[in-house]
């Protein structure tokens, strides 16, 4: 079984960078990384790294990737799809977030983990993760805070208009 | 079950696949999604060597990675944005403001 589902995901994800390459369209190269992004996160699951793999979904092909398709909206300028073409985009995206939410779902329950076990106890507990992150890493914890911080303001400083005297 | 070499493969694949698509394609933002196909290759890399070594340090590494990356995407699409509003376009062509 958890050889099956890595051959699964591998395929899928090797798929959808090989579909980000081809296509022409950076909308459909967003959502084939989202993809690729997502078959990742249940690669991490089947690793043993359960809180990882949601971080993978939540933040990889949520966050991050809704920023990249804000961004091309506002570059873009092609003709909206047609009204009958609308109703399969709904069914396709119903479809992924569904397919996102199954594999958060069995992220967290860690059972992706126990498909996939290796040998060895589980070692990507959130328990384990969080107590590392503040005694051995604490920090570069702190420093990826104000990391953030940095980033969120250059990011709005950047983009901001020049207010007219 | 699943021999960890596995994962160091495919691992490798993504990440030529990344190199790849940086230098194939010709627009700002899917070059800039083929850095985040690399990003991720080193990723499973890392999550890979620590189910190797049984250790969580290296995910640890990894949450770090994922907050760098969430920082690079947010500065890296500002410029991208800026250059689109001087240059009305995002093709890598199209910049050339150094070259003399």
């Amino acid at each position: 079984m958890g050889i099956f589902l890595f051959f699964l995901l591998a395929i899928l994800c090797v798929g959808g960078v090989l579909g980000m390459i081809l296509s022409k369209n950076q909308a459909h190269n967003a959502l084939f990384l989202v993809l690729a992004f997502a078959c990742l996160g249940g690669l991490f699951g089947l690793l043993d790294a359960p809180f990882i793999a949601a971080v993978q979904i939540i933040i990889y092909a949520g966050a991050i990737m809704v920023l990249f398709i804000f961004v091309i909206m506002m570059v873009n300028f092609e003709e909206g799809i047609s009204p009958e073409k609308k109703r399969w985009t709904l069914g396709l995206s119903a479809g992924l977030a569904f397919f996102l939410l199954v594999e958060l779902v069995l992220a967290i329950r860690g059972t992706l983990g126990a498909m996939g076990r290796t040998g060895g106890e589980t070692i990507g507990g959130p328990t384990e993760l969080g107590r590392l992150l503040f005694t051995d890493f604490l920090y570069p914890f702190e420093i990826t805070s104000v990391l953030i911080i940095a980033a969120l303001v250059g990011a709005i400083v950047l983009v901001k208009k020049k207010e007219k005297e | 079950m699943i021999p960890v070499n596995y994962f160091f493969l495919l691992s490798i694949v993504l990440f030529v696949l990344g190199i790849i698509g940086f230098f194939v394609k010709r627009d700002l933002i899917t070059m800039f999604m083929a850095v985040e196909v690399m990003l991720n290759a080193a990723n499973l890399a890392f999550i890979a060597l620590a189910k190797a070594a049984g250790s969580p340090a290296g995910q640890v590494i990894v949450f770090f990675v994922i907050t760098v990356a969430a920082a690079e995407a947010a500065v890296g699409l500002a410029i991208i944005l800026l250059v689109f509003r001087q240059k009305k376009s995002i093709k890598a062509e199209d910049m050339r403001l150094m070259k003399g």
